[in-house]
């Protein structure tokens, strides 16, 4: 009774017109493919990254000497902040998104993500929340209280303008998508992987970006109470951080920070899971302990959640509750270092081949251990007291976060890049990229931690001359500068590759994961049939001498509509053919409409906040109104 | 033609449902939001000198407000449970009398609000009774709208024993929303009398 058809015989162009998004404008605003959502949140991502690159080079330039005066005070504030913000909120996190996005379903055996409009939604929201981060330049108020924005600086006496509503509102919004985004991963998880994809035989880029998903589900709303908070007291005049009447400024502290340290970990572990997949590719052995570093994944993300107040050392705490949060910090290095060893562990007992995504691998676990390091020298409390608010935690940040975040994803960009074009990008070129952005950031950051150590504050507009950090200001302007050209650099090669690049075919590296197992790209309904998987490894299974036989070529091809397989949470065992919703005009629609209300309450307008929210609502209801055509649960 | 699938049912449904995972996933997140604000209700209060700054607030009206918006739930389930046999009139009513409670929960609040001595201006305090009630209160009004939609669609019969996803959902929210009242209840009227 059932057919299971050879992936030659599955009826290709069938398939291509059920999942095909139309050519035009309609099939642009409303396709639900994950690929296309992946694609655009990748590219926005870079189109930020690159913005906030720019707003770093002015900041490079004006502190290249001493007493130098290119930009005024109030426009450095506003450069260092929205250079964090756009890098940590527009970049770093959704970069990640873009790539978990876009390979999940290939990775998994899947034809899309578990919620499809909600992944569309979620872009819209992110796109939209960075266009209204950034409209604030237009009127010359752009957020100007740092990332993390602390009061009493950031309240209404001592911040009059509009700056900190862009801050406050734009940060709930993005949280939004972020959030939508999480819930959609740990649905696909859990719900949407390929029949025999049991939860040990998943890449660990699923569980890097699974964890994290938990970790947003839990602590995003700490920012949002934050925010609202923040923004009642400046605009309806409550007292949440007014001493004066009953509040306190550490509040704000605390919630920030109980959402801002594991979002450290939300920028990072999903790209350490790529790592952790792209390593043995070009070790060409497994990795070595992949239990371990799965579990490494996740304790990384529970202990991380409980040392927020590592950021707080200089705020006069009792030395007990210091003293907890200081060990805590402390043990964070341990599931780090499992990591670490797993992937020292596949070099070292694999070939290593040195093709460009691998240089990528190899910086990154440099970096990631001086990242580590000079984190670790500020978890002691007398040693953090010392260099709190110095350059040297400047180092520290740029550290993990370039080397934990952007190295991985550079990395993972010359991996993934020809499965996404279908187009290689140069070794040539590509190895010029690694060792100007490795120089270059070696040379930016490593002497923040001396100046750092010589006192010079961070988020200072300019400084004297005489304090001993001119030239180290100058070594820092000339690697940030060395930075930006290997990240130009990079962008030439994939204009390059788009035009003329050599053709990748289905498995350029020899990889041994299903999404490799498809074309390149993938056609929209991502595999003509859908595989059963029986290992790690489903490619490298022979070379392995396996028990187990996956099957890739072969299966159900489920051509009666939009359909994909349904299995259970644990092993993987088909429970259901799911039907999956078409293309749609709802989610930016919905998006567009909580646009109104952002405004509206930037302006503090009630009558357009009720106007926004009533649009709010048509569009959910539009969104969830049941079809009568659609199959009724049950038996087929 | 027969697919390899034919023997797997159509669509995931009940507590397998894409569209429950949502909902689950939803409430902990809002829940998470109803933990900070209590965690900062709880962090004021434990730096102020005397808090509820006039005492713990009065039973009177929320006590019989808890007692309604906690029957409301017990009236949705009893909905619910009449369409998962295909009780169509029996989950119109229920609805319709979840409605009512809910309806009057929020209209005795506002009754509540309007003779309090102080206003969200007043002090911290002030400020974070009318936020967490506020905040919950909006949540009361959001499971309201979701209830008149999911009356509407009642009543044009969309709802039958095998399909009843939406008001398994709205009920899993409706549930959610009043099990947080219970906390906030406890935080801000029950917990100050033990002091």
């Amino acid at each position: 009774m059932a057919t299971v058809v050879a992936s030659a015989d599955a009826p290709r162009a069938q398939l291509t017109e059920i999942w095909e998004t139309p050519r035009g404008l309609l099939g642009t605003l409303t396709s639900v493919d994950h690929k296309t959502i992946g694609k655009r949140y990748i590219v926005t991502a870079f189109v930020f990254f690159i913005i906030g690159g720019l707003e770093a080079a002015v900041m490079r330039a004006q502190l290249v000497h001493s007493n130098m005066h290119l930009v005024s005070p109030e426009a450095y504030n506003q450069l260092f902040t929205m250079h964090g913000v756009t890098m940590i909120f527009l970049f770093a996190s959704p970069i990640l998104s873009g790539f978990s996005n876009y390979l999940w379903p290939l990775m998994i055996g899947a034809r899309d993500m578990a919620f499809p409009r909600v992944n569309a939604l979620s872009y819209w929201t992110f796109l939209l929340a960075g266009i209204f981060l950034y409209s604030s330049f237009f009127v010359g108020q752009a957020p100007d209280g740092g990332w993390f924005a602390y009061v009493p600086m950031t309240a209404r006496s001592y911040s009059p303008g509009l700056n900190i509503e862009f801050f406050t509102l734009g940060l709930i919004y993005l949280g939004m998508s972020t959030t939508m985004g999480a819930v959609n991963f740990i649905a696909t998880f859990f719900t949407m992987r390929a029949p025999g994809m049991s939860i040990n035989r998943v890449p660990i880029i699923l569980w890097g970006t699974l964890t994290v998903s938990f970790l947003i589900v839990a602590f995003m709303p700490a920012l949002t109470v934050a925010s609202i908070f923040l923004y009642l007291d400046r605009n309806i005049g409550t007292h949440f951080f007014d001493p004066a009447n009953g509040g306190r400024p550490l509040l704000w502290q605390h919630l920030f920070w109980i959402f801002g340290h594991p979002w450290v970990y939300i920028v990072v572990l999903p790209a350490m899971g790529l790592a952790s997949d792209m390593i043995p590719t070009f070790c060409r052995r497994p990795l070595a302990g992949y239990t371990f570093v799965a579990l490494a994944t996740v304790a990384t993300g529970v202990v991380g959640s409980g040392v927020w107040v590592h950021h707080m050392f200089a705020t006069g705490l009792p030395q007990l509750a210091m003293s907890f949060f200081s060990g805590a910090s402390m043990t964070v290095t341990i599931p780090s270092g499992v990591s670490i060893v797993a992937w020292l562990a596949t070099i070292w007992y694999g070939r290593p081949v040195f093709k460009v995504p691998f240089l990528f691998m190899v910086g990154f676990i440099i970096l990631f251990v001086i990242g580590g390091v000079n984190g670790v020298m500020t978890a002691p409390v007398p040693f953090d007291l010392q260099l709190t608010d110095s350059y040297f935690i400047v180092a520290h940040i740029h550290y993990v976060l370039i080397g934990i975040n952007v190295f991985p994803v550079f990395g993972a960009l010359y991996y993934w890049l020809p499965k996404m074009t279908g187009r290689m990008l140069s070794e040539r070129l590509g190895r010029w990229v690694f060792w100007l952005m490795f120089i270059g950031m070696n040379l930016a950051f490593f002497p923040m931690h001396i100046t750092g150590m010589l006192g010079m504050p961070r988020r200072i507009y300019t400084y004297p001359s005489g304090m001993g950090w001119d030239t180290a200001n100058l070594i820092i302007t000339v690697g940030a500068y060395v930075f930006a050209i290997g990240v130009l650099l990079f962008l030439i090669d994939v204009v390059r590759s788009l035009r003329v690049g050599p053709l990748a075919g289905n498995n350029p590296w020899d990889a041994p994961t299903l999404e490799w197992s498809t074309t390149s790209p993938p056609p929209p309904y991502n595999f003509a049939v859908l595989p059963t998987v029986r290992s790690r490894y489903p490619l490298w299974e022979e070379r392995l001498h396996e028990q187990a036989t996956s099957i890739v070529d072969r299966g159900p091809v489920l051509d009666d509509g939009r359909e994909t397989i349904g299995t259970s949470a644990l092993d993987a065992e088909p429970t259901a053919v799911l039907h999956m919703p078409a293309d749609s005009p709802w989610p930016l629609l919905l998006a567009l409409a909580l646009t109104v209300v952002f405004y509206a309450l930037l302006a503090v307008s009630w009558t357009w906040t009720g106007i926004g929210v009533l649009l709010v609502f048509i569009c959910l209801v539009g969104w969830l109104s049941p079809s009568r055509t659609a199959p009724a649960p049950g038996e087929a | 033609m027969a697919t390899a699938a034919a023997v797997l049912p159509c669509n995931a449904y009940a507590s397998h449902s894409s569209g429950r995972w949502a909902m689950r996933l939803l409430i902990v997140t809002e829940a998470s939001f109803f933990a900070y604000l209590l965690f900062s209700y709880f962090y004021l209060g434990s730096m102020a000198s005397t808090w509820p700054p006039d005492g713990p607030p009065s039973l009177r009206i929320a006590g019989p407000d808890t007692v309604i918006l906690l029957s409301s739930s017990a009236t949705l389930w009893w909905a619910e449970r009449a369409i998962k046999r295909g009780a169509l009139s029996q989950l119109r009513a229920g609805l319709f009398i979840t409605f009512v409670l809910g309806a009057v929960f929020l209209g005795l609040q506002a009754v509540e609000w309007s003779q309090k001595s102080f206003t969200p201006q007043t002090s911290a305090y002030g400020s974070l009774y009318f936020t967490v009630t506020g905040f919950h209160g909006a949540h009361v009004a959001a499971g309201l709208l979701m209830n008149l939609v999911v009356q509407f669609w009642a009543w044009r019969g969309f709802f039958s024993a095998e399909r009843h996803e939406l008001v398994s959902n709205a009920a899993l929210y409706w549930h959610f929303v009043d099990a947080v009242w219970i906390a906030v209840f406890a935080s801000l009227y029950l917990i100050p009398r033990l002091a």
